[in-house]
């Protein structure tokens, strides 16, 4: 029950904020500002109920929340919370045509997420994928100007194809499996009889499927939309694609790679994703070098940190492990940069470096998180991104695979030289001359301070039921805990 | 692999003949009428292929019909009259090298789908038509620079995975309608079209010219 109502609220309020009345004078009503933050509050009670009391699965067996799904969804969930608290403030600086259809489309944004991290049917994990595309679409057009539409036109292209790639690979899925063994596409009926799957089929299907959602993803050479959509969509809009959209095309990848594992294929499967992987790394870290928009370069490092995704997906053993726990630290740091890189947008209009010197005097609060946030995505200690990092690493060294964990770390580091090069300078550097403090609204920093807390507390202690969830997704992915 | 027979094999060939035109043809409205004739073909195989004619069968064939051979090429042309697009398909792969990269695909296709066990189908023409037509329109997605002739070769990567999922129609229902999912996209698409008209600064449909982001 709680599983249905956690897919349809979304939903349903979805379509309430699109016909409640508008207020007066331009402004966003309070009411649909509440009724985002109401909805936000709510999703992240229930998902917070699943992690006290797991509960049935439900529509024979198509919703559930298994530990795989389960660590999404509090992703989402807890992004989006954090996001909807921003919304709040920000709709109220800046709001084109009243925020009716913005309010709308998170909510089917949201809807459409929590679907594809239930779902254990992969029809219906594609149609929620599919969902999220057109959600997006019309956040990313906000602004409505020439570059956006370039921007959202680039997206919706791109990722189209990506989508029509996994289809096909879905069908490829069916057409591997027998007759009669198991209900078509039902993840656990794929499970069970695995070992049954037609090899050659398996084979085809992962890699369309690999491609598809990787493109949704945005592992490299299928991430050339990411820079342009992040750059151009409202900072918060960024933070959810970077955090929620992508974790969850993470995980339609970690789904067909458990098939593809318990069909025991993973010597097929695991070169390939360990090959994106190394791919998507060595293109971050050519493009974040000399990088002059702290947008462009945030996208940038999210293709890096798909890569490192997917690298422990292939590297097996703990690095399944690390996977999992990465796709936590990840979803929500990139929340909390974009969300920080947003006030700064909100205070000078823009997000170009060479405007934005001296923030830690012009947004002290601001200014202080986002050079946090920088040591926290480069992973550096103590953030949680640290371990998860280390225990990819980890994997790849007692795999033998030396030269991939000196190659990951060499990346690394000059991914990390990028960054801090861009970032220092828009933190420290001496402001335009006259510059006062900007007074941050609540609203605005209360999301990236609450998503900050919980980065830097995974990297110090992981609760034990977390731990629980974290290791049955590792073995369920083939690999094992720490 | 046995001589393809009947009425599906002759519509298969058909559709693959209508993705050697459009990657040969320099008008835009030709592009279109050969994928409404596509879209036509594609409605009418469920009803060849299926063992008994059911209501849903002829539902999904009327569907297919209406979307892909009526709404989406009427749309197209709407949208080349509103955003007064130029009648030519302008490819950055000359037309004599997309036409051997189409035989490539089939070649290609043929020969991977003889690899691929299937259960037995009514015609074996479908997997590699399929995979032909998935190749080819991706080849005209990429080699054209009108956004317009993108969304054909959208369009016909599409009625490639259509035309797989008719290899499982019988044993997974509403499989193919996932399918028509897709072609909202491209519904969208071309509102896009318009709405770059719409937004003046575009004085042309050319998606080469979209390059104002790039590093």
């Amino acid at each position: 029950m709680r599983l249905l109502l956690l897919c349809a609220l979304p939903l349903v309020t979805a379509l309430l904020a699109g016909i409640l009345p508008g207020a007066r004078s331009g402004r966003v009503a309070f009411t649909r500002l509440a009724l985002l933050a109401g909805v936000a509050l709510a999703h992240a009670a229930l998902v917070g109920s699943l992690w006290v009391t797991p509960a049935p699965a439900i529509l024979g067996g198509w919703l559930d929340a298994d530990a795989l799904g389960l660590i999404v969804l509090t992703v989402v969930s807890v992004l989006f919370l954090a996001t909807a608290m921003y919304t709040v403030g920000y709709l109220q600086r800046e709001t084109p045509r009243g925020g009716r259809l913005f309010v709308s489309a998170m909510l089917i944004f949201l809807g459409a997420t929590t679907v594809v991290s239930l779902s254990q049917h992969l029809a219906m994990l594609w149609v929620g994928m599919e969902a999220t595309t057109f959600a997006v679409a019309p956040l990313i057009f906000h602004r409505h100007d020439r570059r956006s539409l370039e921007a959202v036109w680039k997206y919706l292209l791109i990722s189209s194809v990506g989508i029509a790639l996994a289809l096909l690979g879905t069908f490829f899925l069916v057409s591997a499996q027998p007759e009669g063994l198991g209900r078509p596409l039902m993840l656990p009926d794929l499970l069970a009889h695995a070992e049954a799957l037609h090899p050659a089929w398996l084979r085809a299907a992962f890699l369309f499927l690999l491609v598809g959602f990787g493109t949704k993803m945005g592992l490299a050479p299928m991430h050339t939309w990411k820079p342009d959509t992040y750059g151009e969509a409202p900072s918060l809009v960024s933070g959810l694609m970077a955090g929620a959209l992508t974790s969850c095309a993470f995980l339609c990848v970690a789904r067909i790679t458990q098939v593809v594992m318990a069909a025991g294929l993973g010597s097929f499967a695991q070169p390939v994703l360990i090959g994106f992987g190394l791919l998507s790394l060595s293109v971050a870290a050519v493009f974040v070098i000399g990088q002059s928009d702290v947008k462009r370069l945030l996208a940038y490092s999210s293709v890096e940190h798909m890569g490192l995704l997917v690298l422990g997906l292939g590297l097996g053993g703990v690095g399944a492990y690390g996977s999992m726990l990465h796709v936590l630290n990840n979803g929500l740091a990139k929340g909390w940069m974009f969300l920080v890189v947003g006030n700064v947008v909100l205070a000078t209009g823009s997000s170009a470096a060479a405007v934005n010197r001296g923030l830690l005097r012009t947004l002290p609060v601001s200014g202080t998180l986002l050079v946090l946030g920088l040591f926290a995505v480069t992973g550096s200690p103590p953030f949680g991104l640290f371990l998860s990092e280390f225990t990819i690493l980890r994997a790849a060294v007692a795999g033998g695979h030396i030269w991939i964990a000196a190659i990951m770390l060499l990346l690394l580091a000059v991914i990390f030289v990028g960054m801090a090069v861009l970032i220092l300078e828009m933190a420290l550097g001496s402001p335009e001359p006259g510059t006062v403090p900007v007074r941050e609204g609540g609203w605005l920093v209360v999301g990236p301070i609450a998503l900050a807390a919980i980065v830097l507390m995974l990297g110090v202690y992981i609760p034990g039921p977390l731990n629980d969830a974290l290791t049955r997704a590792a073995v369920a992915l083939g690999g094992r805990a720490p | 692999m046995s001589s393809p027979q009947g009425a599906p094999a002759l519509v298969l060939l058909l559709v693959m003949l209508l993705d050697f035109a459009v990657l040969g043809t320099t008008r835009l409205s030709t592009c279109i009428r050969a994928v409404a004739l596509q879209g036509l073909l594609l409605g009418a195989l469920p009803l060849l292929l299926a063992s008994t004619l059911s209501a849903h069968v002829v539902v999904l064939a009327l569907g297919t019909v209406a979307v892909k051979a009526i709404a989406l090429p009427w749309l197209l042309r709407w949208a080349i009259r509103e955003a007064s697009v130029r009648r030519e398909v302008e490819p950055l792969v000359g037309f004599i090298a997309s036409l051997l990269l189409g035989a490539v695909a089939v070649a290609l296709a043929f020969a991977v789908a003889d690899r691929l066990p299937l259960p037995e189908l009514r015609t074996e023409l479908l997997v590699p038509v399929s995979l032909a037509t998935v190749i080819i329109g991706f080849i005209v997605l990429i080699t054209r620079r009108k956004a317009v002739t993108q969304v054909v070769g959208y369009l016909m990567l599409e009625n490639g995975i259509y035309l797989f999922g008719l290899t499982q129609a019988e044993s997974v229902p509403f499989l193919l309608e996932l399918g028509v999912l897709l072609d909202v996209f491209v519904g969208v698409f071309i509102m896009g079209i318009v709405v770059f008209h719409i937004n003046r600064e575009f004085d042309s449909l050319d998606s080469a010219r979209l390059t104002e982001l790039s590093d």
